[in-house]
């Protein structure tokens, strides 16, 4: 079961998406819904993950299927706050080299500014 | 020897995962140890699934695990649908999965990195897919 919740800040004008829960090949076609509409609603994006307590590849391939599209509409885009065995998935494949990954809310603030 | 036996739809890839953790909980593996191995097998059975039985639920996929000590802990993954040609699998290059935009390919390369065996082979009409991992335990 995957969670998504969505978040719009005004001033700093943010698109906070929360992913909890686990995304595996029958959820992750909501991961990328969720994506989808946080990259149509704005150019700063960042990506809650503290809850989430599983992602297999299905889930990477979602993450690595969008940093081309990042990067011509020119969106900051940050993920934070994975407990530690979630992150190593993200390394086994260096992902964490693609992927702008900080620990906390503060640090992803401050890297899409 | 453990053995959980399913059909063949996406849901049930949770299912698999929470047999798994049992069995290598029962084992005495660290939690972070357990993880990576309950993702190698359910990329495997993810692919089993969508791939070689088209997510076909009158199919169905039989998950075998066995603990061997210093040998490390074996699983074997059995199904009955279209075979996995592992000797013709190509490691997709990362660079070329983000410029295609493409969101698969990546199982099997986390399976490799992670499990220390990795073997598919067919006997008679199943395919069999054998993996071993060696771990410290914990217990």
């Amino acid at each position: 079961m995957i969670k998504i919740d969505n978040h719009i800040n005004d001033n700093p004008e943010y698109y906070q998406l929360s992913v909890g829960g686990e995304v595996d090949a029958s959820s992750s076609i909501h991961l990328e819904e969720g994506l989808k509409n946080a990259m149509t609603s704005s150019k700063k994006i960042i990506v809650d993950l503290a809850e989430l307590e599983y992602i297999s590849s299905a889930g990477l391939g979602v993450f690595m299927s969008i940093i081309q599209e990042l990067e011509n509409q020119k969106i900051k885009f940050v993920i934070y706050g994975m407990a530690p065995k979630v992150k190593e998935v993200f390394e086994i494949l260096g992902l964490n080299q693609l992927i702008n990954i900080k620990d906390t809310k503060e640090e992803a603030l401050a890297a899409i500014q | 020897m453990h053995q959980f036996k399913t059909n063949c739809k996406r849901e049930r890839l949770k299912e698999i995962r929470h047999f798994v953790a049992e069995v290598l909980t029962d084992i005495g593996l660290s939690e972070i140890d357990a993880h990576k191995v309950i993702l190698a097998v359910d990329e495997v059975c993810a692919n089993l699934i969508i791939h070689s039985n088209k997510c076909n639920p009158s199919e169905c996929l039989e998950v075998f695990i066995e603990d061997h000590g210093l040998d490390g802990v074996l699983f074997e993954i059995i199904d009955y649908g279209v075979g996995f040609n592992y000797n013709n699998y190509k490691e997709p290059n990362l660079e070329e999965i983000i410029r295609k935009r493409k969101k698969g390919g990546l199982g099997i390369m986390l399976v490799k990195n992670i499990m220390d065996t990795v073997e598919f082979k067919n006997e008679e009409n199943k395919n069999i897919c054998r993996m071993i991992k060696k771990f410290t335990k914990t217990k």
